[in-house]
């Protein structure tokens, strides 16, 4: 389906779609099998500029929009979503640093994530502090011109893998959500460790560990915009990165539904395809017009986002609910009309069926999404 | 510092997957293929935009050059796009039906006039053509030494270079000093995927493109009158499917097939 694609928009989409045929398709079975992080294809999806979508050009990026950055998640979906994990959390651990750093800030990180020397993370989550993010426990204690980071962070993408975290700590234990504050943690800082790695049931090329602060001085310097602020940068940073949870939803439903299409005009049954019985027509339109739906709610919220409008936690909440309860459903559906090939791993479907689960709870359960939607609508109305 | 300069030869050929032969005319169905650069030259793209990593001066220029029909245009944009700097395009009707020594002949004039080159790189032979000749050639008419089917270059500074190449039985290890010309085999990288930084200069490049006149050559030494081989004809060999399956030990079967190579008179 054709979308009027710039020709700058239609070059990173044959670059993501060559990335994803030469690079990850031959190998992704084998790195969701044995828990792979693919330093290799991180690295050329750096030296292809694809990094450069998150960031302005004054910061050596790209200075593109949420929609090229769309764009770029949903094709690298098509070929592993958990390559496409690893590409979008570095986005989500650089929104915050876009949203509310300082130009000193801005000139020392931006640049080396826009060339792909460096990865970035996000580090919200707590043990106790999933759904209820104000929840959160870390403490960062002021100390002359540092912060002390004590606590942990739980199940963070790109964890132990990224250089440059993104960390939620409160500042102000008195006064509850507003008193936590985002700070940047650098790799290799003194009392800054990481757990385990996660063994997932999906997305499992990319790397979710703890981050463990002991005792962890960050300079102060490091405080992005000012003590108290943590919350709304972290809620700001998810209305701009929801429909990009959206985009990794799109492009592995894509890739089921065109495995299951393929699959169905070859095999046979009863000595005619499967695709001449009405029973598989029917999902595989159900499949298409749902992505269809999905595509065009998440390309319109990201458009809406770039057209610099503020009020956008509703529309990025439907797009990412929406089109990863949609992934669900087209990646079971493509499961079952391969049937029993479906099911086993010789095949990419489960896999695609295992990696689509995680759209419906990470960036916030769907359940949150319904929650966000409803009060914005109780509060603002129809529209 | 003498600024280095590096030239790399490369080809448009027919996808070769697609490739169909019409079976009464005996030539290549050209309708409807997409054409793409022959692969091995990916290699030695690739290995001149490494080495210009490698030596980390910005002032070396990687140089594409192309022989062919203005749609040749395309790939050396496609040059561009994975971190070539400039290209040139050697496209003149008096060029059309060359063979590997008219071809060579035209790219060794083109390369003097890009001027002061201190390496040439090639892919080892082409998809169609299929020779490897081209290179050995080219170096012959330019006067400086050549060193095919490079799997690794091992050292190289401003002066000299030192490569290992694959031979049937050995590998080989050679000093070569520069300029030279070396062609290269696909164990020596993994062409990168182009960048959309790339993919920008490419489309807004300015390609030249260069005639026979503009390289000061004689209509006599180009293309079909400057070529000592023609192409009389093209065929697809019938093949015919006959199959003995030889069965039994690994002893056994050695034993069975040598007799069968001896009585054929392979052996």
């Amino acid at each position: 389906m054709r979308y009027f694609l710039t020709e700058e928009q239609q070059m990173i989409v044959d670059i993501c779609r060559t990335i994803v045929e030469e690079r990850i398709i031959p190998v992704r079975a084998e790195l969701d099998e044995k828990e792979i992080f693919p330093r290799d294809i991180i690295e050329e999806i750096g030296r292809s500029d694809l990094f450069r979508l998150f960031i302005p050009e004054e910061y050596e990026g790209m200075g593109t929009g949420i929609f090229e950055i769309c764009l770029a998640t949903e094709e690298l979906s098509r070929g592993d979503m958990g390559i496409a994990t690893s590409f979008a959390a570095c986005g989500l651990g650089i929104i915050p640093i876009l949203i509310a750093g300082n130009e000193e800030q801005k000139v020392k990180f931006l640049p080396q994530v826009a060339s792909g020397s460096k990865l970035a993370a996000f580090g919200l989550t707590e043990a106790e502090a999933g759904s209820d993010a104000g929840n959160i426990k870390t403490t960062a204690k002021k100390d002359g011109d540092f912060y002390i980071l004590n606590g942990t962070k739980q199940w963070i993408s790109n964890g132990g893998e990224a250089d440059i975290y993104t960390v939620f700590a409160i500042t102000d234990p008195g006064r509850g959500v507003r008193g936590a504050s985002a700070i940047i943690v650098e790799k290799g800082t003194p009392g800054f460790e990481f757990g385990k790695k996660e063994n997932k049931l999906g997305i499992r090329s990319s790397a979710t560990r703890e981050l463990i602060f002991t005792d962890c001085r960050v300079p102060e310097g490091n405080l992005l915009g000012s003590e108290g602020m943590g919350f709304i940068i972290a809620m700001k940073t998810f209305d701009q990165s929801r429909p990009v949870v959206g985009a990794q939803a799109l492009g592995v439903a894509e890739s089921a539904l065109e495995e299951a299409l393929n699959y169905s005009k070859v095999r046979k049954q009863f000595n005619t395809p499967i695709s001449s019985f009405q029973a598989i027509q029917h999902m595989l339109a159900d499949m298409a017009t749902n992505i269809e739906a999905a595509r065009a709610l998440v390309y319109h919220t990201a458009k809406v986002i770039d057209s610099g409008e503020k009020n956008v936690s509703r529309l990025s909440s439907m797009a990412k609910l929406f089109a990863s309860d949609m992934a669900m459903k087209v990646t079971v559906d493509a499961v079952q009309i391969l049937g029993g090939y479906g099911y086993m791993k010789e095949y990419p479907l489960e896999k695609m069926m295992r990696d689509a689960k995680i759209t419906q709870i990470y960036e916030g359960t769907n359940q949150i999404m319904r929650n966000i939607i409803a009060l914005d609508l109780i509060k603002r109305g129809v529209l | 510092m003498i600024k280095i300069k590096i030239v790399v030869c490369i080809k448009q050929v027919p996808a070769t997957t697609e490739i169909k032969i019409d079976p009464k005319t005996n030539t290549l169905i050209r309708e409807g293929i997409e054409n793409i650069i022959n692969p091995f030259d990916c290699y030695a793209i690739e290995e001149a935009v490494r080495i210009k990593e490698r030596l980390g001066d910005p002032d070396i220029e990687v140089i594409a050059i192309t022989m062919g029909p203005s749609q040749a245009i395309e790939i050396l944009k496609e040059a561009i796009s994975v971190g070539v700097d400039k290209a040139v395009l050697l496209s003149d009707k008096a060029f059309a039906g060359a063979d590997t020594w008219a071809t060579a002949t035209t790219l060794a004039r083109a390369i003097n006039k890009i001027g002061d080159c201190s390496l040439v790189l090639l892919g080892k032979q082409t998809l169609d053509g299929d020779t490897g000749q081209v290179g050995p050639e080219l170096a012959q008419k330019m006067g400086i030494p050549f060193v095919g089917y490079v799997s690794n270059i091992l050292e190289m500074d401003q002066n000299k270079m030192k490569v290992k190449r694959l031979m049937e039985d050995r590998y080989e290890t050679f000093e070569i000093n520069l300029p030279s010309a070396i062609s290269v085999i696909k164990d020596i990288n993994v062409p990168r995927v182009p960048s959309l930084r790339g993919k920008l200069k490419a489309k807004n490049a300015e390609i030249p493109v260069w005639g026979a006149e503009m390289l000061g050559l004689d209509v006599n030494e180009v293309g079909l009158l400057g070529s000592y081989t023609q192409v009389v004809k093209i065929f697809t060999p019938q093949i015919k499917h006959e199959t003995t399956l030889i069965e039994g030990t690994p002893d056994e079967k050695v034993e069975h097939l040598y007799r069968i190579l001896k009585e054929s008179h392979v052996v």
